[in-house]
């Protein structure tokens, strides 16, 4: 331990390769979607429900990512993944399908990091050689859950997000050279700000986000470090100003405007539609393990902080007038 | 950072909902679609033997048809989207808010999935709307009776 819920990976554990599936309009119109790995013209992938397709999308990348390194499916030592569907039944369903051992880890969006967590974990104690991790999310499934029916006519705020279909999954193994390795993660607090709107997470997430930001940095105390990128998941156009905001005013980061970005925000560009950016467990997952994980395996980036946020609200609770508390985890990435 | 600060920082950078052109938009969307209502209602009076009174029943009819079809096609949350409480409003925002659960549970069965769930948004819009009636049927038979009013 380095600092307070900061972990060092002392033997380097790599992640070895990742697959990452998406859907139709991520297709078009993400801007990371020549870097996914599969993806469907069908926001159902052709079956009969949305969490049925949701269940394919998480099997498909992990079956992508599994091929990647020259191994069945049946070879994952551990599989750890989480959606934010009631109960996580395509995360369940999808670890019927593939059999391997099976841990469903929930932190809402942040699920991503917390897997990967986890499965670095695993491999240091020398108990894994192929560790499944991931997140995902699919649009009308989460939607339905959380808000009102797909079709149903309601003026979104523009601080809404848009919940994107998408899996990523990585493949976490022992050290080998020329791959990125997790060297630092910092697990984040349930942090409440008291904000109440579910339609702004946004702004619900951001103060999260800061926390783990703030301790992951100070678990490198004397050592000034420089990030290539620092992402955070789905804060959006207005929780990553938000976070932008805070870190100028407590002076975190020397230049924060060049390398600390936003996945929710970058991931569908300019698109109007989905008013203030993207959102899901799938959306920092889709981003990290495509675009992230393919310019740090090319050297662009050498060194990268990924801070995935969570809302940990449920629409009981929010009805019930409960606050949004919310949590961010946060991975640093080498690649040298 | 401190709690406070930030709600006021929050309150300061989150883009509020443009009211005045919300407003407008709801005018405009719901003006459109009680024109269109307006003119089935006189199609039905003009080609078919009803009343001004009795037409409202297959012009109430239509529009609902009108909105599951657009529902269905996916077009009607994109109008709610720039009409807000304008398509909201009007009888075609109830039909699609029990059109859509239907289409959304469909997958749950017909008894449990879209029985169960067709009034989960449209129920609340009932229970008040009748409970409303009640009072107001009440409040005017007393006055009646007080011979205040008259039918």
């Amino acid at each position: 331990m380095v600092g307070k819920g900061t972990v060092q990976f002392m033997t380097k554990p790599i992640i070895a390769a990742t697959g990452v599936t998406a859907g139709p309009l991520e297709k078009r119109k993400s801007s990371f979607s020549e870097y996914f790995d599969k993806t469907y013209d069908d926001e159902r992938l052709d079956l009969q429900s949305n969490e049925q397709g949701h269940t394919q999308l998480i099997s498909d990348a992990c079956e992508i990512a599994m091929n990647k390194v020259g191994a069945a499916i049946g070879e994952a030592d551990f599989l750890i993944c989480g959606d934010l569907v009631n109960q996580m039944t395509p995360s369940n369903f999808a670890a019927r399908q593939l059999f391997a051992p099976f841990i469903g880890a929930f932190s809402a969006c942040a699920t991503s990091v917390s897997s990967l967590v986890i499965a670095g974990l695993l491999t240091e104690v020398g108990m894994s050689h192929y560790a499944l991790a991931g997140a995902a999310s699919q649009h009308n499934a989460v939607e339905r859950q959380f808000r009102y029916p797909i079709e149903y006519g309601t003026q979104k705020p523009p601080t809404s997000q848009w919940t994107v279909t998408a899996a990523g999954f990585a493949v976490v193994s022992p050290f080998k050279e020329g791959y990125p390795y997790l060297h630092r993660a910092t697990i984040g607090r349930v942090i409440d700000y008291k904000l109440t709107d579910p339609l702004n997470m946004g702004a619900a997430m951001a103060p999260a986000a800061f926390d783990t930001l703030k301790r992951h940095l100070e678990a490198n105390e004397g050592k000034d470090i420089k990030y290539d990128l620092i992402m955070t998941g789905d804060l959006g156009k207005v929780g990553s100003a938000l976070l932008m905001e805070m870190v100028k005013q407590e002076e975190l980061l020397t230049h924060p405007n060049m390398y600390l970005k936003d996945a929710g925000k970058e991931f569908y560009g300019d698109e109007p539609g989905v008013i203030a950016g993207a959102s899901g467990a799938g959306c920092s997952a889709a981003a990290y393990f495509s675009e992230v994980y393919t310019k740090l395996m090319n050297k662009t980036y050498k060194r990268v902080l990924l801070i995935a946020t969570g809302a940990l609200l449920s629409p009981l609770s929010f009805q019930q007038g409960e606050t949004i508390p919310c949590i961010a985890h946060a991975i640093e990435l080498i690649s040298e | 950072m401190d709690q406070n600060l930030y709600k006021s920082i929050e309150q300061s950078t989150s883009p509020k909902r443009p009211l005045l052109k919300n407003v407008i938009a709801a005018f405009v969307t719901g003006g459109i679609i009680c024109t269109i209502g307006q003119a089935i209602q006189f199609f039905y009076m003009r080609f078919f033997d009803f009343t001004e009174r009795t037409a409202s029943n297959p012009t109430v009819a239509t529009m609902v048809f009108l909105a599951m079809l657009l529902t269905g096609f996916g077009k009607y949350r994109k109008i709610a989207q720039f009409g807000g409480a304008g398509s909201a409003v009007p009888v075609t925002g109830f039909g699609n808010a029990m059109i859509s659960a239907a289409i959304e549970h469909r997958t749950e069965g017909l008894v449990l999935g879209v029985g169960g769930n067709i009034f989960k948004l449209a129920g609340s819009v009932i229970v008040f709307g009748v409970f409303s009636a009640f009072v107001v049927a009440l409040i005017k038979t007393l006055l009646v009776k007080a011979g205040i009013v008259s039918w």
